[in-house]
């Protein structure tokens, strides 16, 4: 039993009954398609074809199509990976860390939250994939696969390897995660469904969810059991993904400061790609009442706390620089600061240190639109953040003789838009076809959080 | 059962025998069938398609069966001497014009696939230079005509022969003139035949030119010695060397004996401290300039104010008299006299002008310094660059005036690189015959009536004579590649003589050379085995008396310098790389970084900064304006490349660009500047003063660049360097040794390389190391070419070099001291630092796999596709190599190179011929893989060669000695420069200079670690902790102040 608190916000506004969560989160699956989901899937669609265009000329002609040169061997690639990688974060840590902190405003946002840590996984991994010279013999060779090549193995030393297996976990965890919680969701879509195709399609995605208490027993363990999985892993990727730099020689990527950096990072950029959406979601599916100010406001919070944690990160690598006394490493924060590519490097500035802190302010926060605005602000700042420590630490590193620029390519902006067409056509799917509100977990709070029910 | 003796009928008309039944009775189908052979002509019946379809299915099955085919067919009869798999080498001579190199041909199942120096030779003296190294793959150049040409049609030699003879001897008996015009020849065998020529057809002359002309310093040895020849220079013994813009480490007359002779006396060890001191005075920033002690920027049209200057000091010094000749302030003119003055007889000076009257003077003062004799040997003349510059102007004349019908160009391409080359293609119209020896269809051959290709060098059998008394030979290495022949044995022919030109040099050496004692066979076979020989008798010559007046040359030069020139001087130089330009289709010197302005593919206009200043012209990355160049009449566009160095109000532009007819590679590269070559005093001067307009243009070009940052950013852990008082006060000077703190207090600091995650390698056996002596190296790039003939390394096109992507696997460093402080390493301190000084100190770092023992590449690689190998090296497995690019990001040298691109059998690189055709593939080495798209690759310590040599000294069971193990750049290397080795062995050359010391203790995990105990040697990047394989010895420059 729930106390409610009088002075607490309810979570879910407008007095909704359960059985207005299941008409209001089914209305999306079960009604025709809109003219405005319609025309958003073809933009995205002929994003993606432009993109499988760009991954044709890539696989076909070589790396070489990208802009990339002896001097700097990763730019959009690996940068774009981080990025994808980094949004992810967000649905994991609400679906898990905040389930086992018992948050409730979760519920409203953790379905979409995890469709999206799925979706950008996926499109984190076609960097890694697509990056390298041989991708057709690399997809394989880099699992530690019994072979017959005599004793050839992985190299366990090897951070991209740590990857592999980091990200394919992640992925695993998360997909299965996000599967058992729409489980009861889609059992209710299959008991409501009229027609007959929806009723065996719900039906087999349902699992034969028959509602017992002993099944909703088992559910909730297993929830629980996955949510305890998850969470290293909102810690762990990113660290991972943050050794591929840490553990290397070059200034501005050997620095020990990487993984809790890289992990606030990601968390704060996967608000913000959450945000994004949801605002968008929220207003198209008319779900004011479940995403309500009170859950954008908390999900600001978090976003001004770990923009913060990145704007000292960012502070510290300085001041470490300073302090070290190494030359090099002092070399290659001021030519972030001031050399060639110094545009990028106050972008990130301003994006991710400065705008998340307008969140101080109430009006701000709680205003959709400025926080609608500030979380794409976010999303560019946190990608121009992988850039800078990429890029600008590759071009100028130990040897002038080797300094060089890096200038991007059509097919580098191809590859990238790909996986936004990717993402979005997923994204969109989902939207239309799968509950996008945990409608099983609302309706447990509809006691305690809606005012017509209590 | 009973016999059925029923007879049945088909019908009525078998019955009744019908004539038109029983004519069709015995056919499969009696009635009327469509049967090929009475089908009309066109179409195909059934049958046919069945047919068809039966041997489609056949043929489709059997060759789905058969594996395909490949271009490689076993020998039936296998030759003695080849075994696959195993080189076998030739001796030679690479004679290209005026140059010259004595080499071994490295051939492989009877392909030529490198050229490497011959250490027997006194002339060359083992090296090479990259022009050398890239010959091997002309031979394989596809431009390379295929047979004779009788006016642009391919024709039978037998024809060409008739045809030529015969308008020969027209010519001859009607009185008319012949004239062979050719480069300097250095062979007495070809000279032979033109003789024989000569004496066939009495109107015959021969005349010789070159494109780069040293006729004004042949004109004033003739003045002041009576003898028309280039001396001997021993630079090697010269402690003070002054050079007025001659670029003898890079093209000027014999660059890689120069360099060989240089490098010795700037090198450095306990036993001697002393080094040459070097003056340049000089317009741009040559090779030989960048390796100056001091250089001072002198425009060429006060050059012969300078040398009068110069010998003024020095006669003041002698007692001997001054000439007049202007005067001139320049900074270190006095203390080059001085120098010069204290090294008397140890000294040389020398000049690249081609101007006699300021050769005499540069004679006259070796004269006072009495180097003649001791630096500079007349007796023992060279036969380098014997061309007269007057000779095309008097062929233009004649053939004008109809005096010469006939005109045989012998390998020469006066159409392209003659300043007179357009008026000598309108004359060349007047000719009855023209012939062409060109082996492709050049600027010159193209207008000629024949053209008869000569052999490639490498096929063909020669004797060379390039220093009085010094003979090398020449022989083939292939059999000819196409239906081409050797131009002696053409002009023999022509002169009725059927002999192969190789009976004639025999018997010409047995009738001339052959000093008697052995038999003749063997005297010869040994002289072919070696390459060279030596007549006995070299050491007779006596030094020619110094008589003339410099009365006249100081006249002269009164006249055409002065000391305060107002406008520009447009300095036309040739560049190590492409040089005259013959060579220019050959795209491995085309894509050889530049070694100063590390430019590919291009000429430029190099200006100096203050030039760039007053124009308010800034460039970056590569990224340039055109310029347009007016000189007189001639105008045309050309980018412009900012040149620290050049000495102010001077450009420059490389010769040897703008060809039309060269090939697919060099066509349209660049500008051809020939044209502005004009006439000084009846020499060509390499200069045009005055008469020089610049205007910048808006339009932006990017000239392909390699390396586009210039300093080295006062980063003591890349270069450490320091002078020479300071070395012999002590010899590690200039030495940075990082520390690093402990978590123990201050005083237990230490080095980098001391801590580590990693236990270390073991070496059991070998250790691989090399050493690089950064006060040796010149910067020559031999070592490029000679890397990417070994290793099979791919040329990427202009537009893959500007995108950052040559495929290099050692590349030369080349850094300029800059205008800011070394130690402010404050904001505006380093924006500073990255601006190269006007006049730079130049520091050439070779740059290759450093082979690291703690490689931070292996560590990376998800698939272990580069690991370590228990020698040292750090190798590559191309087949296991995915292509993440992760090795490349974090190698600290940045040494390691992608495949982007296929990069073989890809007509989009064209340009890299040594992988895109049939013919152009001969030249690959079979022991290196050609890497595939998307593999990553990098130096190997030629790992191919380190395997060869073991198994040689495996069979003859011994330790492998430095002669079985060299790889590729340290043995073109012309300088010594780079020293290659096995650190375990005590007795290699590597492990006395870097005084290796083993560590005993077992105990130590640093064990594997060498102990190097000489003072200058230093790792780069040694705080890193990398611990490389490869050692660099610091640069010492012979200055008296560190200014």
């Amino acid at each position: 039993m729930q106390a409610t608190s009088t002075i607490r916000e309810p979570l879910i506004t407008n007095g909704k009954t359960v059985h207005d969560v299941t008409n209001d989160i089914c209305r999306q699956v079960e009604g025709k398609p809109t003219k405005l989901w319609l025309a958003a899937m073809a933009l995205s669609l002929g994003v993606l074809t432009l993109g499988v265009y760009c991954i044709g000329m890539l696989l076909w002609e070589g790396i070489g199509v990208w802009g990339l040169n002896k001097t700097v061997g990763w730019a959009w690639d690996i940068t774009n990976f981080v990025w994808w990688v980094g949004i992810g974060h967000a649905g994991t840590l609400i679906s898990a860390i905040l389930l086992l902190f018992r948050q409730k405003w979760r519920m409203s946002i953790n379905r979409a939250a995890e469709a999206m840590t799925i979706f950008a996984v996926i499109c984190a991994a076609v960097f890694p994939g697509l990056h390298m010279g041989r991708l057709w013999v690399g997809f394989y060779w880099a699992l530690p696969l019994p072979n017959t090549f005599g004793s050839l193995w992985v190299n366990f030393n090897s951070p991209l390897l740590w990857d592999v297996f980091a990200i394919s976990t992640y992925f695993t965890v998360s997909l299965v995660f996000w599967y058992i919680g729409l489980i009861p969701d889609f059992a209710s879509i299959r008991d409501r469904a009229t027609n007959k195709i929806s009723k065996k399609v719900y039906g087999a995605l349902s699992f034969g969810w028959d509602g017992a208490a002993k099944t909703w027993m088992r559910y909730e363990t297993v929830a629980l059991i996955l949510a305890g999985l998850a969470t290293p892993l909102v810690l762990s990727v990113h660290t991972i993904v943050s050794f591929d730099f840490a553990t290397s020689v070059i200034p501005g990527w050997h620095t020990t400061i990487f993984p809790p950096y890289f992990v606030a990072g990601a968390i704060f950029s996967g608000f913000a790609m959450v945000l994004t959406l949801m605002l968008v979601t929220r207003a198209v599916f008319k779900l004011e009442d479940y995403i309500t100010v009170y859950h954008i406001e908390l999900m600001n919070i978090i976003i001004i706390v770990t923009g913060s944690i990145v704007g000292i990160a960012y502070i510290t690598e300085l001041f470490m620089a300073w302090y070290s006394g190494v030359e090099a490493e002092q070399y290659a924060f001021i030519n972030r600061a001031t050399g060639p590519y110094w545009w990028a490097y106050w972008t990130m500035m301003t994006c991710n240190v400065i705008s998340p802190q307008l969140f101080w302010i109430k009006k701000i926060r709680t205003n959709i639109v400025a926080t609608f605005i500030i979380s794409i602000i976010v999303n560019i700042g946190m990608w121009f953040e992988r850039f800078v420590i990429i890029v600008t630490s590759l071009h100028r590193d130990y040897l002038p003789s080797s300094w060089a620029m890096f200038y991007p390519t059509f097919y580098d902006v191809g590859v990238y838009l790909f996986t936004f067409g990717f993402f979005f056509t997923a994204f969109f799917l989902f939207a239309k076809f799968f509950p996008v509100i945990n409608m099983a977990e609302i309706k447990s709070i509809i006691k305690s959080s809606s005012e017509k029910v209590k | 059962m009973k016999e059925n003796k029923k007879i049945y009928w088909k019908g009525l008309e078998q019955l009744s025998k019908d004539p038109e039944f029983v004519k069709y009775a015995n056919k499969e189908f009696a009635e009327y069938l469509p049967l090929p052979n009475e089908m009309p002509e066109e179409g195909s019946s059934r049958r046919d398609f069945l047919k068809m379809m039966g041997f489609g299915i056949a043929a489709a099955s059997l060759a789905a069966c058969e594996a395909p085919i490949r271009k490689a067919i076993p020998y039936v009869n296998k030759p003695v001497d080849v075994d696959p798999g195993i080189p076998n080498y030739y001796a030679s001579t690479y004679v290209q014009g005026g140059d010259y190199c004595s080499i071994l041909v490295k051939t492989r199942e009877g392909r030529p696939i490198k050229v490497e120096g011959n250490t027997l030779s006194k002339v060359s003296g083992g090296g090479v230079n990259a022009q050398v190294e890239a010959s091997i793959l002309s031979l394989y150049d596809n431009e390379r005509l295929r047979g004779p040409l009788a006016a642009g049609e391919s024709t039978s030699w037998e024809n060409l022969d008739y045809e030529i003879t015969s308008k020969l001897r027209t010519i001859s008996v009607n009185g008319g003139g012949i004239r062979i015009l050719s480069n300097t020849i250095l062979s007495p065998g070809t000279e032979a035949a033109i003789e024989d020529f000569k004496a066939k057809y009495p109107t015959a002359e021969h005349l010789t030119y070159d494109p780069y002309s040293s006729a004004g310093m042949l004109k004033a040895n003739e003045t002041n010695f009576g003898k028309r020849a280039l001396p001997s220079f021993d630079f090697s013994k010269a402690k003070s060397i002054v050079s007025f813009g001659a670029d003898f480490l890079g093209t000027w007359i014999n660059p890689i004996a120069f360099t060989k002779q240089y490098s010795k006396n700037r090198k450095l060890g306990d036993d001697k401290k002393t080094m040459s001191r070097h003056f340049q005075f000089e317009a741009n920033l040559s090779l030989t300039g960048a390796n100056a002690d001091y250089r001072t920027p002198l425009k060429p049209s006060q050059e012969g104010v300078a040398v009068v200057a110069l010998y003024n000091l020095i006669a003041g010094k002698s007692g001997a008299s001054k000439i007049s000749g202007g005067s001139i302030e320049l900074a270190h003119l006095s203390e080059a006299a001085d120098s010069l003055w204290s090294n008397r007889g140890a000294s040389l000076v020398v000049s690249g002008s081609n101007d006699p009257a300021v050769q005499e003077v540069i004679n006259g003062i070796n004269q006072l310094l009495g180097n003649y004799g001791r630096t500079i040997d007349l007796a023992k003349h060279t036969n380098f660059r014997k061309g007269d510059d007057s000779s095309i102007d008097q062929l233009i004349a004649d053939l004008a005036l109809g005096r010469v019908a006939g005109v045989i160009f012998y390998n020469t391409n006066p159409v392209y690189n003659h300043p007179s080359g357009a008026k000598l293609a309108e004359a060349l119209g007047k000719a009855s015959l023209s012939i062409s020896t060109s082996d492709r269809n050049d600027e010159t051959a193209s207008l000629c009536g024949y053209v008869a290709p000569d052999h490639h060098y490498l096929e063909s059998w020669n004797d060379y004579e390039p220093v009085k008394g010094s003979y090398s030979l020449s022989q083939p290495a292939i059999r000819p590649i196409f239906d081409t022949r050797q131009t002696q044995e053409s002009l023999l022919n022509w002169s009725g003589n059927n002999v192969e030109y190789f009976d004639y040099l025999k018997d010409r050496w047995e009738n001339n050379m052959y000093p008697g004692g052995l038999d003749f066979q063997k005297f010869w076979d040994t002289c072919l085995h070696d390459g060279i020989w030596n007549a006995p008798d070299q050491d007779s010559g006596e030094a020619p008396a110094f008589g003339g007046n410099l009365g006249n040359a100081a006249a002269a030069i009164a006249k055409n310098y002065k000391a305060e020139s107002e406008g520009i001087d447009l300095v036309l130089y040739q560049k190590a790389g492409i040089g005259d330009g013959s060579q220019a289709n050959n795209p491995w010197l085309q894509e050889m970084p530049d070694p100063i302005t590390k430019a590919t593919w291009d000429n430029y206009l190099t200006v100096s900064q203050s030039f760039a200043n007053d124009q308010g012209f800034t460039s970056f990355e590569g990224k340039t304006n055109k310029a347009k160049v007016t000189v007189g009449d001639h105008s045309f566009e050309i980018p412009l490349v900012i040149q620290p160095g050049q000495a102010p109000g001077t450009v420059g532009i490389a010769l040897g660009y703008g060809r039309t007819k060269a090939g697919k590679v060099a066509n349209a590269l660049g500008v051809d500047v020939y044209p502005l070559v004009k006439k000084v005093n009846d020499t060509a001067a390499y200069f045009v003063s005055g008469d020089v307009k610049i205007e910048i243009l808006s339009e932006k070009y990017q000239v392909a660049q390699t390396q586009t940052h210039q300093t080295y950013m006062g980063r003591t852990f890349v270069v450490q360097e320091s002078i020479l008082p300071e070395y012999q006060k002590n010899p590690s000077a200039g030495r940075v040794k990082p520390k690093i703190a402990t978590w123990q207090d201050e005083s237990h600091k230490v080095a980098p390389g001391s801590l580590s995650l990693w236990k270390g390698h073991r070496y059991e056996n070998h250790h691989w190391g090399m050493v690089v002596d950064l006060n040796s190296c010149t910067g020559c790039s031999a070592c490029h070419i000679a890397c990417q003939a070994e290793n099979n390394i791919p040329v990427v096109g202009r537009a893959e070099v500007i995108n950052r992507r040559d495929m290099h696997w050692i590349r030369i460093d080349r850094y300029y001291s800059s205008v800011g402080d070394p130690k402010d390493k404050s904001i505006s301190g380093l924006k500073k630092l990255e601006q190269a000084a006007d006049n730079p100190e130049v520091t050439f770092q070779p740059m290759m796999c450093q082979h690291c023992n703690n490689a931070p590449c292996e560590t990376v690689c998800p698939v272990a596709a580069t690991t370590h190998s228990t020698e040292g090296l750090n190798q590559m497995a191309y087949n296991r190599c995915i292509g993440t690019r992760y090795c490349a990001n974090n190698c600290p040298y940045k040494v390691r190179r992608f495949n982007w691109f296929k990069y073989h059998d890809n007509d989009q690189f064209g340009e890299n011929s040594s992988m895109n055709s049939d013919l152009g593939k001969m030249v690959l080495n079979p022991d290196v893989t050609v890497r595939s798209r998307g593999v990553m690759e990098k130096c190997s310590f030629c790992v191919q060669r380190l395997q060869q040599g073991k198994l040689v000294a495996k069979k003859e069971n011994r330790r492998p000695t430095d002669e079985d193990v060299q790889v590729a750049c340290a043995k073109a290397c012309p300088a010594d420069a780079l020293v290659f080795g096995d650190m375990n062995d005590p007795e290699s050359k590597i492990s006395k200079m870097l005084k290796i010391q083993d560590l005993d203790d077992p105990k130590d995990a640093s064990k594997v670690d060498k102990r190097i105990l000489e003072p200058r040697a230093y790792h780069v990047l040694e705080e890193v902790g990398v611990k490389p394989n490869v050692v660099y010895l610091t640069k010492i420059r012979n200055k008296e102040t560190n200014a």
